[in-house]
């Protein structure tokens, strides 16, 4: 269900956006998602096509560009990227990490028609 | 066709209701605790035990999240504490416009903690910040010692980490070394708490480290 919270979240920036640039159709979203979100896009696709319905993104795909897990190291001082969150640094194997990345829920740019 | 660049975070409107929430509270002295755990964690018990320890000592009051119901809402009433409930309608999550829509209703004058006891799911509280001071995550033993590696966000974010029902440890296949292990590789200097809920056991250090917390203005 969180997933409706985050669609219409989208939906609106997606509206406000376009009426800015005076766009009369918009047709491809890109989105930039972390992995560490719980993002679902099948579920997400399915609540912006029932809201869109009727609008100027009506039918836009929806394009994500997953953002991997990246952790910066307090010993090394150096980031990696990781499979999975938890297996610490692994340059040094130090545990002692903060997440820099995978969290991202963005909207990166769309693609419009300006009529 | 043209593209244009937004670049703008889909969480926004929640994050900036979020930080006028905290501010809020802060500018009031008030402790503001997101307790998040699964469904059957014993997080209701939890606050219970929590609310035991600190009231009538403290002004406190607690906001109840529910998916429907309110017979968390009415558990915690029994005890003479303000609560106020919100029914999420189907909702996996509390967000910062909920908490926002109920703070006129409490009584907040002289209030030091508000405990928000958020939807049991491990998932969707983790990307809904609310403006709390604390996130609280209550794990219990029946649950399995790999939900911190199932669920890294949550505990990467949790400022204590409490592991419940301690007294069934015997009973259940929990290694609770290999979940606190897990839980420090997320978030190393994290306190977490072995406790029961049902002996007592546990609760004390809990309560100990809670009066020690602040939020950063003195309380
Ligand atoms: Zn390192």
């Amino acid at each position: 269900m969180h997933e409706l919270a985050i669609t219409q979240s989208l939906f609106k920036i997606v509206l406000e956006q376009a009426q800015k640039a005076g766009a009369v159709k918009v047709s491809r979203i890109n989105l930039k998602i972390g992995r560490l979100t719980g993002y679902v896009p099948e579920a997400v696709e399915m609540n912006f096509n029932l809201l869109a319905s009727g609008t100027i993104a009506e039918g836009a795909g929806l394009k994500i560009e997953w953002v991997p897990v990246k952790v910066l190291c307090r010993e090394c001082q150096k980031e990696s990227e990781q499979q999975d969150l938890g297996l610490g640094c692994s340059l040094c194997g130090s545990i002692n990490v903060q997440i820099a990345g995978g969290r991202e829920m963005y909207i990166d740019s769309m693609e419009v028609d300006n009529g | 066709m043209a593209e244009i660049k937004i670049l703008k975070n889909i969480m926004d409107e929640n994050l900036s209701q979020a930080a006028l929430n905290r501010q809020w509270f802060r500018s009031r002295k008030i402790l503001a605790l997101n307790l998040i755990a699964s469904p059957g964690a014993g997080k209701t018990t939890f606050l219970e035990q929590t609310i035991k320890g600190l009231f009538p000592k403290y002004k406190l009051a607690v906001i109840e999240g529910d998916i429907t119901g309110d017979h968390d809402a009415r558990r915690i009433e029994s005890l003479g504490v303000p609560v106020v409930q919100i029914n999420t309608e189907g909702g996996c999550h509390l967000d910062a416009h909920m908490i926002d829509s109920v703070l006129s209703s409490l009584d907040l004058d002289g209030l030091k903690y508000l405990f928000i006891e958020n939807v049991g799911n491990l998932v969707c509280p983790a990307e809904f910040d609310l403006g709390e001071e604390l996130k609280v995550v209550v794990l219990s033993t029946p649950e399995g010692h790999d939900k911190p590696a199932k669920y890294p966000l949550i505990f990467s974010e949790a400022q204590a980490v409490i592991i419940n029902k301690t007294d069934l440890l015997q009973a259940v296949d929990f290694d609770i070394e290999k979940a606190e292990h897990d839980i420090r590789r997320l978030n190393p200097n994290v306190p977490i708490f072995r406790l029961s809920c049902k002996t007592g056991d546990g609760l004390d250090k809990w309560l100990e480290w809670l009066g020690t917390q602040g939020t950063g203005n003195g309380i």
